[in-house]
């Protein structure tokens, strides 16, 4: 099947199988490997994406359901060579290790903000609950989220 | 040229954050299942899905004919191929034969037995589903005081007793010690099976150069060099003709401190299909086939005086062990028996283990590595003992603690402690929770019937893991620091850091001591191309032990560039600064640019002295270094549920210098939220027939945000005298110090009841049955 999506701000269309998931798509023929594949069954979150305005766990979509889609990946985050607010919250805030999590973990935390720009401790964490981090024990994730939230208040 | 010498700010012990994050942030680093190779196929492993079996016959017919398959392999094909090693020795251990593809028999769900090679993944997955195993199923066990039993199961046919080594220690005189004790306390104390459940599976990509004989094998590890070593024995390959690489690693935490069957079986298909092959592990493969931790049962007595004196342990431990030997399997109880004494006077002391099989994946090094089950076994029985004589917690640690005065430190068990001042630790984190304070409110909530529990753990590990006669593959690590021609900087470790942060925290230490811009160097490790051999980053070595390397290595590189700095002015005594070399007598001064252009253009050279400014150390520490710290706890038990909240988790943590403190509290923060882990939430359960009842990330249950309470950490500092930059580790503290703090809290609560020990995990269902069965 054919599929046309903008991802990134970019026109990609390509022939695909109609069971072709859109982490694979993005990762494999687009080329796109920041979203990660922790789990394949949305549970770990690490293949997060933005897909129209919506943050959505990119390993239990077909490619073909985003068809005419708008997609937002880690990738298209930082713009003129500038790091969006959250990457560098992230970056200050050591809020990760080993950074498998990290680009799905940066989307979540950006959709939280956008849902609520000042949100409490608990909803934050709220918010992060379908993110795993093994490493951190999301204390600094949560610190970042905070930061990101102030600088952009 | 000026006299005034002023050096420039340090950058160890400063909170800077980390130079390895802006690829990781931005989506651009490269993990194993991001390498594509033209050509490449794909593998997919078929498992089996019986714990005991015998294998009757393979059909891979269907399988060989499925579209874009180009080939299926079985254990037939892969029998030359040598065994999956086991590194740890001890004394008439048995070893099974650990085959990389199953060949007459399996021995626990997801043991691979087949695999297929194909175009892509889906028809990978596709034609393995094609395969037919006809499997003559046998009776299996999976709890190892079960398998120890009359009549059970045999695992391995060829060992009916299930029983793959046991092991004796005794220190001081434990006989002697019970005789004389006035009180004794006893107490079965378990550390329950856990996944590791790194964020990234395993992966491997293998490329056979046929034309050079050169495997490169891509693979998500902690250990490259040692793969590299014994895979390349696996394979019957020379091992410089192996070139492991390690691109970003997703998560260890000991379950990649291993080779596995998949990475010798990457080699082998990628030699025969003349193609690259990539194999990504699934989450369900990761659960059921790359190692768990801990499975102890642990029999405990301790002998006491009634003031609270202790004066021996007695411990029984049975290793769950698992079907095979993984690389350090049965070694690791035996650091359980190490860690004994905790950090009290514990002069006598007697550990016997039993390692067993049972048809369950094997066990071996997960976060802490036999550490953790030895610390919750003692600030357990400590707790107890307290109950029992009618001490405060605290006081009967006060009592105990090994003093300050005493270090260096010889345990019964034979280690030197190094340094250590245990009780100011304690002191911070009874001050910060507000101790006295909430003893008063606890009192006043149980008139009220409400639950209200304090936990102390006060706990020691062993860090910097570690002398080379103490482990199995070597315990040094090495470094190479080289100035380029053009000035900057590269370093080559052969610690393989994956989260850890050495990126930044090495490049600190050479900033400082060559007095270069931090940005001017490179910290390069996890390609045994380019790196000389190396050990690898577990145990909570990376900075210890691989840190000092690089340390010693820029002694010498420091030594070198006096040479050459001595052409110019009288360098005998010179400071490193602002990327200059400046004479501490005349201010004269050279930038180490020039001085390292002059070293490679060679057109004079100091007396004895070869071009290029390059050193490589290997250092081999004269000892462990033993970290120490005190959690405190405190948890609201809701009676109507069994939910365990925790209100405060105060942790106080002495693990030497620090370079990077924002990177240490990471560490803690991520120790504490394993320990969290398995105190309250984790376990891995299999049925009574092998299959794994918590093979998702449904079933299994890793801390997530909303369950993590806000951690208060603090410091205190006592250098270790073991390395010349006086720091001790740190990866593995938190979960050491974190579980016993947790049940000794929940167990403080419930006391009222009579309750004096609970099983991890605490989960509610367990906590309202007991509170249930005594109210």
């Amino acid at each position: 099947m054919n599929v046309c999506m903008t991802i990134n701000g970019k026109e990609y269309c390509h022939q695909v199988e109609p069971r072709l998931l859109l982490i694979h798509y993005l990762r494999e023929l687009v080329g796109l490997t920041g979203s990660h594949v922790g789990c394949e069954t949305s549970l770990c979150g690490a293949c997060t994406i933005e897909l129209n305005g919506r943050a959505v766990k990119s390993c239990t979509v077909f490619a073909v359901q985003a068809d005419g889609a708008k997609i937002t990946t880690v990738e298209g985050l930082a713009t003129d060579g500038k790091l969006h607010q959250m990457q560098e919250a992230f970056w200050n805030e050591h809020a990760l290790q080993c950074g498998f999590c990290t680009p799905g973990m940066i989307m979540t935390a950006k959709q939280i903000l956008e849902r609520n720009p000042s949100p409490t401790e608990e909803k934050i964490r709220e918010g992060l609950a379908g993110n795993i981090c093994r490493c951190t024990g999301y204390q600094h994730i949560v610190k970042a989220v905070k930061a990101a939230a102030t600088a952009g208040n | 040229m000026s006299t005034t010498i002023t050096k420039a700010e340090t950058l160890v012990g400063k909170r800077i954050r980390r130079r390895e994050d802006p690829r990781l942030i931005t989506g651009t680093a490269t993990y194993v299942e991001d390498i594509q190779m033209p050509g490449m196929h794909y593998a997919a492993i078929v498992r089996s899905p019986h714990a005991a079996a015998k294998i009757r016959s393979i059909n891979i017919d269907a399988a060989s004919e499925a579209a874009g398959v180009l080939a299926v392999f079985t254990g037939k094909d892969t029998e030359k191929v040598g065994p999956v090693p086991c590194g740890a020795s001890l004394p008439g251990l048995r070893v099974p034969h650990h085959h990389i593809l199953a060949t007459k028999r399996v021995y626990f769900v997801g043991h691979p037995v087949a695999v297929v090679v194909a175009r892509d993944r889906y028809l990978a997955q596709d034609a393995a589903d094609l395969v037919e195993v006809d499997y003559d199923i046998l009776p299996a066990v999976t709890e190892p005081e079960r398998a120890l039993a009359q009549g059970a199961p045999a695992v391995h046919p060829e060992w009916p007793d299930n029983i793959a080594f046991t092991y004796h220690q005794d220190g001081g005189d434990v006989d002697q010690a019970f005789a004389a004790a006035e009180v004794i306390v006893k107490q079965r104390i378990t550390s329950q099976r856990l996944i590791p459940t790194a964020m990234e599976t395993r992966g491997v990509v293998a490329e056979w150069r046929a034309a050079d004989r050169q495997l490169n094998l891509y693979t998500s590890t902690q250990i490259p060099h040692l793969v590299r070593t014994l895979v390349a024995g696996m394979l019957g390959l020379e091992e410089n003709r192996l070139r492991v690489i390690t691109p970003e690693v997703g998560g260890g935490f000991g379950s990649k401190l291993n080779v596995y069957a998949e990475e010798a079986l990457m080699g082998f298909i990628a030699q025969r299909i003349n193609k690259p092959v990539k194999w990504i592990e699934s989450r369900r493969e990761n659960f059921l086939c790359t190692i768990h931790g801990r499975g102890h049962v642990d029999y405990y007595e301790l002998a006491a005086k009634r003031d609270g004196t202790i004066l021996g342990i007695k411990l029984k431990i049975i290793q769950d062990l698992g079907a095979y030997h993984q690389l350090l399997t049965p070694a690791i109880p035996t650091l359980s028996v190490l860690m004994m004494p905790g950090i009290y006077n514990t002069p006598n002391i007697r550990a016997d283990i039993v390692g067993v099989f049972t048809n369950c994946v094997p066990t071996d090094a997960y976060r802490g590595a036999g550490r953790p089950e030895a610390t919750h076994g003692i600030e357990r029985m400590v707790d107890i003992l307290a109950d029992e004589v009618n001490l405060d917690p605290a006081d009967i640690r006060f009592r105990n603690f090994v003093s300050k005065d005493k270090f260096p430190f010889q345990t019964a068990t034979g280690l030197t402690y190094d340094s250590g001042d245990y009780a100011a630790p304690l002191k911070k984190a009874l001050d910060l929770v507000g101790y006295h304070k909430l003893r008063r409110e606890q009192a006043d909530l149980r008139k009220q019937g409400k639950w209200l529990g304090v936990g102390i753990s006060t706990y020691g590990e062993i860090c910097a893991i570690g002398p080379s006669p103490a482990t199995p593959a070597g315990g040094w690590e090495s470094a190479t620091v080289k100035i380029e021609p053009s000035g900057k900087v590269t370093v080559l470790t052969g610690a393989c850091p994956h989260g850890q942060g050495e990126e930044t925290t090495f490049a600190q230490i050479v900033a400082d001591e060559l007095g270069v811009n931090i940005d001017d160097v490179v910290v390069i490790r996890g390609d045994t191309a380019i790196v000389q051999y190396g050990i690898g980053t577990f145990g909570s070595r990376g900075t210890a032990i691989g840190g000092t390397a690089l340390y010693f290595a820029l002694q010498d590189l420091k030594a070198k560039i006096k040479k050459f700095a001595g052409m110019f002015f009288d360098a005998e005594d010179v400071t490193f600064s602002g990327g200059e070399v400046i004479s501490n007598t005349s201010g004269q001064s050279k930038s180490l640019r020039e001085l390292a252009a002059a070293s490679y253009r060679a057109m004079k050279l100091p007396p004895n002295t070869e071009p290029g400014l390059l050193a490589t150390r290997f250092w081999e520490p004269p000892n462990f270094t033993f970290p120490f710290g005190a959690h405190i706890v405190v948890t609201e038990i809701d009676g109507q549920t069994g939910e365990v909240k925790i209100r405060r988790y105060v942790a106080v943590d002495d693990c030497g210098n620090i370079i990077n403190p924002l990177i240490v509290d990471g560490q803690v923060h991520g120790g504490i939220a394993q320990g969290l882990g398995q105190a309250l939430w984790e376990q891995a359960v299999y049925d009574e027939n092998g299959q794994l009842v918590t093979g998702e990330l449904m079933d299994y249950a890793v801390p997530k945000a909303h369950m993590m309470p806000w951690i208060e950490n603090a410091h205190e500092t006592t250098p270790s005298p073991v390395n010349p930059l006086g720091v001790k580790g740190v990866g593995e503290a938190g979960t050491i110090g974190c579980s016993p703090a947790v049940v000794n809290s929940v167990v403080d609560a419930l006391s009222p009841l009579g309750v004096r020990h609970i099983d991890m995990p605490l989960t509610p269902e367990k906590i309202w049955k007991v509170m249930a069965g005594r109210r």
